[in-house]
């Protein structure tokens, strides 16, 4: 009778076991793809760019806000500062590694700011995703259609994570933002070692110039 | 004679010295001139910052948005054609006809190039230049060079402006006062269109000099393998 019982029981919880599974996947099931991602969020941020007197009237504080709620999300900073640190990101301390994350994290902030302040109704055009069923990293491509000057390409590269596709670099007209940095991040390491870098982002951040 | 030929040796084994010394300090491959380099960008930036920012302002206030556009298209409507010529140069006949098919329709029927029709249609620009056929012709690209006024390039850029100077066609106009206007004109349009580009610079790098120095190699990269560039080496420098 107890093993019976038991039985049952372990039935009962196999069920729950799959059912949980099974709930859990449905999200990643129904996942939208990187490129479809890519345009949602930049429409939405456009669109509250548009709509919001504050911002086209350049308050910082309101462009901070739309930045922070609506695109930061769907980055991966973490992987990010690790790519732009290169083979220095295992030489710093976890501690090292947390303040980068946090600086590098606010310099981007305040450079999106400054690019969405000059907003003039650009118009986006995505091109084809090239992607292959598994594919757990591509690059998304757009061409920036400017009111002044030539079209920008400007390109995503996005990494599928278990919370769904993250942008991890932004590439402008064949330009890598995390390449760039990490011959800059090279640099100030070289100069005064991992602590110096956090301390010039840090600086950068508190609005010092630079050189 | 013999004397001749000893401060000769001399003269170059100090050279071969102080450029091991240069190595030393500096040991990046891409840019061994980078102390003089930095020099250069200083005298380049104190007289963006003192005379081409306040002109570039002036300019954007004073010209209206569609009136600065066909400036720049007007000017890109030419280098479309510098680029078609390239890609003959290079053998890719597709290219030039896609860049040959922007320079006529957008002479023809876009007011001899103030209009970007063929953009507007969807055809890109080819965006190729002679510093990329030397390169594609397998010119090292050589060092890495800063120029005042001009800006980022490398010895095998700086050939192909050279080149380029000499294909005209506005050097060959030969009322001087109107050639010297056009080409005031073309730098005013050029760094009119780099003006958010520097802004974002501006806060963007944590050394201007470092950043625009990758950025240029990268862009240039970027072209030269026609927008697939091999992946780099991580261990560059």
């Amino acid at each position: 009778m107890n093993a019976m019982r038991q039985i049952i029981r372990r039935i009962g919880l196999a069920t729950l076991f799959a059912a949980a599974t099974v709930l859990n996947a449905a999200p990643a099931l129904a996942q939208e793809a990187p490129d479809v991602m890519v345009k949602r969020v930049a429409q939405d941020v456009l669109a509250a760019v548009k709509a919001d007197p504050l911002i086209q009237a350049g308050n910082q504080a309101r462009i901070r806000e739309v930045i922070e709620v609506k695109l930061l999300p769907n980055f991966d900073f973490a992987r990010m500062t690790a790519l732009a640190m290169g083979k220095n990101w295992r030489a710093a301390t976890p501690e090292q590694q947390k303040r980068l994350i946090d600086e590098f994290r606010s310099l981007l902030v305040r450079t999106y700011s400054g690019a969405i302040s000059q907003y003039r109704n650009e118009t986006i055009d995505y091109k084809p995703l090239r992607m292959s069923a598994g594919d757990t990293d591509v690059l998304v491509r757009t061409n920036v259609v400017r009111a002044t000057g030539s079209p920008v390409q400007i390109d995503y590269g996005m990494e599928k994570t278990a919370d769904g596709w993250k942008c991890y670099d932004v590439v402008v007209g064949g330009v890598s933002l995390v390449t760039n940095y990490r011959d800059e991040f090279n640099e100030q390491i070289k100069n005064g070692g991992i602590d110096g870098l956090v301390k010039t982002l840090a600086d950068r951040n508190k609005g010092v110039a630079a050189k | 004679m013999i004397k001749g030929h000893a401060s000769l040796h001399a003269a170059a084994i100090a050279l071969a010295a102080s450029l091991v010394a240069g190595c030393a300090a500096s040991p990046s491959r891409v840019d061994p001139f980078e102390p003089m380099n930095r020099a250069f960008y200083q005298v380049h930036d104190a007289v963006d910052t003192a005379v081409m920012k306040p002109a570039i302002q002036v300019y954007i206030d004073v010209v209206p948005q569609p009136i600065r556009k066909s400036v720049s298209n007007f000017f890109n409507n030419i280098e479309d054609f510098i680029s078609a010529i390239n890609d003959l140069l290079q053998g890719d006949l597709d290219r030039f006809g896609n860049d040959m098919g922007r320079v006529t329709l957008n002479t023809g029927w876009g007011l001899g190039g103030l209009i970007d029709l063929a953009s507007m249609l969807g055809i890109e620009r080819g965006n190729q230049d002679f510093g990329l056929t030397f390169g594609k012709w397998g010119l090292d690209q050589g060092p890495y060079l800063f120029v005042p006024l001009l800006g980022p390039t490398t010895f095998r850029d700086g050939a192909g402006w050279i080149v380029r100077l000499y294909v005209g066609p506005v050097g060959y106009i030969s009322d001087v006062p109107l050639r010297n206007s056009i080409y005031g004109v073309g730098a005013v349009d050029l760094r009119a269109q780099v003006t958010e580009t520097s802004q974002i610079i501006d806060t963007a790098a944590l050394d201007r000099y470092v950043f625009i120095r990758n950025a240029y190699l990268q862009r240039r990269r970027y072209l030269l393998y026609d927008g697939k560039p091999p992946p780099e080496p991580e261990e560059q420098q």
